[in-house]
């Protein structure tokens, strides 16, 4: 019954749309809710909504005798020449009739997916990252810019491969020895089983031998955010769910969500627990969701969590495994190489590893790795899927062909990673370099009074909530937009991970010059 | 020695669409590929492998290519300007390098002749017209709805379309009785059987010149459609791919023209796809393209990019090469020729066969009339010809009805995926062929 009554209100939801639809869907489906969760009881809860859209129904068509409309309002003008900037909003159409079916000004309909892509107000994460573009710090050129502590990339290493493309040109010039028919024509969308075996080389290197990869079970795509989609896609059905610890990094609500109509439901983790992951939170989200009938798929974890750089303990994971079994579900493992070089004294545990040494359904585990984040050259965008299941496995390979690394990347990764002496002393340096500079920023705050989790990748979680006022979203609100705005310092706040306790901030200090860090911890320090 | 019982538990149940066959890849479109995988052709090394003419890829104009990028090192290389590559390398905006879409602009319009203006702002890329044409449907459309598109069409549009978007195709039949052109009747008839069947029809996906036809759609056509779908209030999207394919420059109306010509009024309906893979012959790199006239699928389009972006080296890399005007005017002249020639050389090869093929004038391909030679005007009857020419003469082309052609017995045959010489080896062997079955029908008859 309730079920109606939803469909209704969504159908009407459906039936305004445009620029202003956010207004006129919340004046229609107000009242009809009062009626709803009124004392009318099921049947009236249930009879009502649906009686009103029969006879809203009634009205269009009287109203637009034919689906057809012979005269349909002009649309507002295509400017001919220079349109609006990107990013800025286009003209508000005049606001017509909210029982228009094709919205307001007669405008073309797009679909739902749109609309709530159109609609849903960037969060200040997004809002952080786009100020930060528009206005960034450079020494010389912008000194009053925003300096970007809220991108996970690691920039600490790009001169090591710019050194390596310099000396290694042959593999940056198409057309000479690399033979133009060889690459510009169809690759394997998912990747050249040359390549492949050369990235499962890689990746168990990485690991230091603890667990080997097999290419045959690897799959390319452009970047972690459509391998995390596709795996979405694959493990389930529109109005699923996934269980995700948070906080957990805010990309996350659009790779997992946006196209494919699966839901996140967040498993909180707290500070007391150093924000580590405990079953009994896992079982009480999972039982939640049963209640409101929402079907759970997985648990998506990453490792080291984003934003709080957890390391997941051995026993967390075999757990996590242990949970996922009961429930018969999937886990996806959303893990970062370069910090498999277990971060000063931290054990990083993948769970390629714990699949391969226990009794567990394997099919079960999916892993997705940054190939390009890792090897600090993000603008490649390589993204891995590891899986044990024949049929993701399949799907995935097919899947590869809407979001596929260019055959001029596979060339060029290829070489790179065929020459293990470099990667070896990269992966070295690397790890030095972003040690060190976490140790000089997490010193740093430490200094204005602020203490870190302990963490691994390139990023640190910072507790602020010593400086926000009042203690809440809004407090931790305020300070976000002060750093920004004051501060002229982009960090992301935890509301935008969907952290449930106010005032930690994601620091990624990876984008940075040791000699900035003085200059970052003195414009902190402005609005703290 | 003890023996362990397992309990067996049921596999982890995956989604409708891991485990769906809506990917299509079980057709006889593909099976033909892996036939040629098995045994492909090589000059030397295997003269009698199967022959691939079910792929239409333009490998006629790679020289061009080659000699540009040999004499431009500079733009090749990107590893070696310092602040190019940082600038390069750094987060990934899914608005894309300026100069890139600039340059993609600035291509498009030069591809039609300068007749269309290109607004790099509205300019989205993505990885590929795959992608792009996922992405349109993705913002255009809602699962369960339908997009109206004119048969023949591109084997992959069932999968691209429809598998993960939940979204339906509903035909626009078009006849072989009027050179399968798309008439206002079958508009409309497609449109009351998607709606007979309860469906929301959301646009019109034309592909312009077509695939697998070979032809561009002359210009009252488009107009119709135009007029069609502003009628019924829905989209357009014009997949104009091989718009830079067509024989003669002057014979290929864009739909972006005929915007211009009406002052852009009502082109929110609007989008175009576009992409280097088959003009360019670069599939790999894997470069489309989203161009829409509504700011809000562009704005949406863009957000959404960010599952499929082009890496920041491939935009580098192919903004110097598009923005030298000289250079492109110059390809795109030769490739058009090139082309026609092929064109002329395959269809006079099956003239000689006894073979007529659709009058072309654009694409990579021609299509072939063999319903004269089937047993039975049926699918069946086309899909036995089909599998003889694979076996017997062991050439891999598209049977239409993996197209969805109504009219039995036509096949898609690609030209440009191959050298002369192995064109000459294919039509000589379908020479005779069609010699042996001709012979062997008239001693049947007598």
């Amino acid at each position: 019954m309730k079920q109606n009554s939803r469909n209704s209100l969504d159908n009407l939801h459906k039936t305004s749309t445009g620029a202003t639809g956010v207004t006129t869907d919340m004046r229609v489906i107000v009242p009809l809710q009062g009626v709803v969760q009124g004392g009318g009881g099921l049947v009236l809860g249930s009879i009502i909504p649906c009686a009103l859209f029969y006879f809203l129904q009634l009205y269009l068509k009287a109203k637009n005798p034919s689906d057809d409309d012979p005269n349909p309002s002009p649309p507002p003008q295509l400017p001919e020449t220079s349109p609006p900037p990107p990013g800025s909003l286009q003209r508000v159409p005049s606001v017509r009739s909210i029982w228009s079916p094709r919205g307001t000004n007669g405008q073309v309909q797009v679909s739902s997916r749109a609309n709530s892509v159109i609609k849903h107000p960037d969060s200040p994460y997004y809002v952080g990252l786009k100020r930060t573009s528009e206005n960034p710090f450079d020494e010389s050129s912008n000194p009053d810019g925003i300096i970007q502590l809220g991108l996970d990339e690691n920039n600490l290493s790009l001169d090591l491969i710019q050194d390596w493309l310099a000396t290694h040109t042959k593999c940056s010039i198409i057309g000479q020895e690399l033979e133009m028919n060889g690459i510009s024509t169809y690759h394997p969308f998912h990747g050249s089983s040359e390549l492949k075996s050369a990235v499962a080389g890689f990746m168990s290197q990485v690991m230091e031998g603890h667990v080997s990869f097999n290419p045959s079970q690897i799959v390319l795509t452009a970047g972690t955010t459509p391998a995390l989609e596709m795996l979405a896609f694959c493990l389930a059905d529109p109005g699923n769910a996934f269980l995700v610890p948070s906080p957990y990094f805010p990309d996350l609500d659009r790779d997992i969500k946006w196209r494919t109509g699966v839901e996140i439901i967040p498993v909180p983790c707290r500070s007391s627990d150093n924000f580590s992951l405990h079953t009994t939170a896992l079982h009480r989200a999972y039982n939640q969701a049963k209640k409101r009938g929402i079907k759970i798929q997985g648990v998506i974890i990453s490792n080291p969590s984003n934003p709080a750089g957890i390391f997941h303990t051995r026993d967390t994971l075999y757990n996590l495994l242990n949970f996922a079994t009961e429930k018969n579900i999937s886990i996806i493992s959303h893990e970062s190489l370069s910090s498999s070089q277990s971060f000063k004294n931290q054990e990083f545990v993948s769970m390629a590893e714990i699949v391969s040494t226990e009794e567990y359904d394997r099919n079960r585990v999916h892993i997705v790795y940054g190939l390009s984040k890792d090897l600090s050259t993000p603008g490649l965008r390589v993204g891995v899927v590891y899986s044990f299941d024949k049929n993701v496995l399949e799907a995935s390979k097919k899947l590869a062909r809407f979001s596929s690394v260019s055959s001029l990347n596979q060339r060029l990764l290829l070489s790179m990673l065929k020459d293990s002496r470099f990667v070896e002393g990269f992966i070295k340096i690397n790890k030095e370099r972003v040690e060190k500079m976490c140790d000089l920023f997490v010193g740093g705050l430490k200094n204005l009074g602020i203490e870190c989790m302990k963490s691994g990748g390139v990023y640190c979680w910072a507790d602020l909530s010593g400086f926000i006022r009042p203690y809440s979203e809004k407090g931790e609100l305020d300070l976000w937009e002060k750093l920004l705005n004051v501060g002229k310092v982009n960090a992301t706040p935890g509301s935008s991970c969907h952290c449930v306790e106010p005032g930690w901030f994601r620091f990624c200090f990876t984008n940075l010059e040791e000699k900035d860090i003085p200059l970052v911890m003195e414009r902190i320090q402005r609005v703290l | 020695m003890a023996i362990k019982i397992v309990k067996a538990q049921p596999p982890v149940e995956l989604s409708k669409i891991a485990v769906s066959e809506t990917h299509g890849e079980n057709s006889p479109y593909f099976a033909g590929w892996k036939a040629y995988d098995e045994n492909p052709y090589h000059e030397k090394h295997n003269p009698h492998g199967v022959i691939q003419m079910g792929l239409a890829e333009n490998q006629v104009s790679f020289d061009l290519l080659e000699e540009y990028l040999a004499s431009n090192q500079e733009a090749a290389s990107w590893g070696k300007k310092v602040s190019g590559f940082r600038e390069n390398a750094l987060f990934q905006d899914y608005h894309g390098l300026l100069t890139f879409r600039k340059a993609m602009a600035s291509f498009m319009e030069q591809v039609r002749g300068g007749k269309a203006k290109f607004d790099p702002e509205r300019v989205v890329l993505t990885a590929g017209a795959t992608a792009a044409n996922e992405l349109l449907t993705f913002i255009l459309a809602n699962p369960g709805d339908a997009l109206l598109v004119p048969t023949p069409y591109y084997p992959g549009f069932d999968r691209d379309l429809r598998w993960r978007t939940g979204v339906e195709i509903v035909p626009i039949h078009c006849e072989s009785s009027n050179k399968f052109q798309i008439t206002p009747e079958a508009l409309e008839s497609a449109y009351d059987h998607a709606r007979s069947m309860n469906m929301k029809v959301r646009g019109v996906l034309i592909t312009n010149p077509s695939n697998p036809l070979g032809a561009t759609i002359q210009r009252k056509f488009l107009e119709q459609i135009l007029d069609f779908v502003t009628r019924k209030n829905i989209h357009l999207v014009s997949d104009e791919i091989y718009s830079g394919s067509v024989f003669h420059s002057d014979e290929f109306v864009s739909i972006a023209e005929i915007l211009e010509s009406r002052n852009y009024q009502d082109s929110e309906r609007c989008h175009i796809v576009y992409s280097l893979s088959k003009d360019l012959g670069l599939p790999g790199f894997r470069v489309g393209t989203v161009y829409s006239y509504n700011n809000q699928v562009v704005t949406t389009a863009r957000r959404m990019s960010s599952f499929t972006l082009i890496s920041s080296q491939t935009q580098f890399l192919l903004a110097s090469m598009l923005s030298d005007k000289d250079f492109t005017e110059k390809y795109i002249k030769i490739n058009r020729e090139r082309l026609r020639k092929r064109y002329e050389m395959i269809v006079n090869g099956l003239k000689k066969a006894g073979i007529e093929c659709l009058k072309g004038n654009a694409g990579l391909f021609c299509w072939m009339n063999l319903s004269p030679y089937l047993k039975e005007a049926t699918r069946e009857g086309e899909l036995e010809i089909w599998k003889t020419i694979m076996e017997e003469v062991k050439l891999n082309i598209s049977p239409g009805s993996s197209c969805r052609c109504s009219d039995a017995g036509w096949f898609r045959v690609c030209f440009a995926n191959m050298s002369e010489e192995t064109l000459e080896v294919a039509l000589t062997r379908l020479y005779e062929f069609m010699d042996r079955w001709r012979r062997d029908r008239h001693v049947l008859s007598m």
